[in-house]
């Protein structure tokens, strides 16, 4: 009896033993996985320590992703990301059916699986460039005072937000974008906002209905409304009008907002165009029959464990961007 | 993958289904359901929801709940780390779990700490 226990351990560190029992190819995607699983928490992360350094004006998600199609100018705040969840869940089950077929080495329906995950993953990608693109042009628009501040226009009478254009008064103007192709050809300008200060500043003091709301939350979370004589007296040192989002100011308030959207979402959406790109090569080799040849369908399993984290990341952007 | 035995049974044997694609539609559900569940909260906001506990609102520790929640079911179940072997899972999950509670814990608090210099710290000295 001993004896037999001595030799399993010498056999043990022998070779040939198996402690993880699993492919190499498997196990190294798995380690990329726990890597990059960490980089995504760093980038959460550290939107969550932007987040509390300014928890008192921290721009509110469900004012900002408001959009869903066909449905202009109604609020519906998180059914559109709550869709594009359900979409990426989805391809992730049809990414499991195509692994499941795998192991049964049926290649037809690995091969129609890894399409329908294919279309998830498009549709998916498809619908977070509409996102951003609502997300760019804005919708609301906003004024940046001097100190950095953005104010939000908003109607006492009526008690809701208005959009800049329709209060605004417009005026001919002479000036016009400074393009490098007149005066010194190394000085030019970006595009002048349609709506200028003025004409903003002329609408507001013709309407004395119309005040501002400020970045800060009050105790219970909502944006501090200004009365009309506080609103006067911010709007004195307003700068210019801001419309839609980019890397250095948006109209939802905190710049870092912006810089956070665009890089976490940017960089899942990354993967999942890279995802999507993977799962065609794999596809492509299905049908010519690759693994049939080989014998085993590893390296659908393979993408199918990046599928899956891509899926699994956006959980969490989900509910840190959208949710909390 | 040598053999293809999963195991079959989530909710710790509760629910025990009789194939692998059974299983995972049934995964599917539960997911969705909890993301049903999400969406709803994060729609309607209840009101005893908003109260805070350890300095985050209620909903919010919901939502956290309810993302691990799905998470596990995501790893466990879609990438298979069920049938794994122990030291596999081990390998997998327990850096995550070391580091990424000790980069939350760091730059939480230091992200508040922030706050309240930014809020108190910058006023001027009156003795």
């Amino acid at each position: 009896m001993q004896a037999s226990t001595l030799t399993t351990k010498q056999n043990s560190w022998g070779g040939g033993t198996k402690p993880l029992d699993a492919a190499y190819g498997k196990l190294m995607m798995w380690f990329f996985i726990v890597s990059d699983a960490l980089t995504f928490s760093g980038f959460l992360v550290s939107y969550g320590f932007s987040r509390f350094k300014n928890i008192d004006s921290w721009p509110i998600a469900d004012e900002v992703f408001t959009h869903f199609p066909f449905l202009h100018g109604i609020d519906a705040p998180m059914y559109y990301v709550a869709l594009m969840t359900f979409v990426l869940i989805f391809s992730s089950v049809t990414m499991v059916l195509a692994v499941d077929a795998g192991h049964n080495n049926n290649k037809n329906r690995v091969a129609f699986y890894m399409l329908l995950t294919i279309i998830g993953g498009a549709i998916f990608v498809g619908s977070q460039a509409w996102e951003w693109k609502n997300f760019i042009k804005g919708e609301y628009g906003a004024v940046e005072i001097q100190n950095g501040e953005i104010l939000q226009f908003y109607n006492l009478e009526e008690g809701k937000r208005i959009p800049i254009d329709e209060f605004a008064i417009s005026s001919t103007q002479d000036r016009v974008t400074h393009d490098d192709n007149v005066g010194i050809w190394y000085e030019s300008e970006s595009k002048l906002p349609e709506i200028t200060l003025d004409e903003v500043m002329t609408g507001f003091n013709n309407d004395i209905d119309l005040t501002v709301r400020l970045e800060a939350l009050d105790a219970s979370g909502h944006k501090i409304i200004l009365s009309r004589e506080e609103a006067e007296i911010k709007l004195a040192s307003a700068t210019r009008v801001v419309k839609g989002a980019n890397l250095i100011r948006n109209e939802y308030g905190n710049p870092l907002f912006a810089d956070f959207f665009f890089f976490i979402t940017g960089f899942h959406g990354f993967h999942v165009f890279s995802g999507v790109i993977i799962n065609i090569i794999i596809f492509i080799n299905v049908l010519l029959g690759t693994y049939e040849k080989r014998g085993h369908y590893d390296m659908v399993e393979k993408v199918g464990l990046y599928w899956h984290f891509v899926d699994l990341v956006w959980v969490f952007v989900f509910t840190f961007f959208y949710l909390v | 993958m040598a053999d293809h035995n999963h195991k079959l049974e989530i909710f710790r044997g509760r629910l025990k289904f009789k194939s692998n694609v059974q299983k995972i539609w049934g995964v599917l559900i539960f997911l969705s359901i909890v993301t049903v569940i999400e969406v709803a909260l994060g729609i309607s906001k209840p009101k005893i929801l908003l109260n805070y506990f350890l300095g985050i609102k209620l909903i919010n520790w919901l939502f956290i709940i309810m993302t691990l929640i799905k998470a596990y079911y995501i790893t466990w179940d879609f990438m298979h780390v069920r049938d794994e072997k122990a030291f596999l899972k081990n390998t997998i999950v327990v850096p995550l779990l070391i580091l990424i509670p000790f980069l939350l814990f760091i730059l939480l608090i230091e992200g508040s700490y922030i706050f309240d210099v930014m809020l108190d710290g910058l006023k001027t000295w009156k003795i």
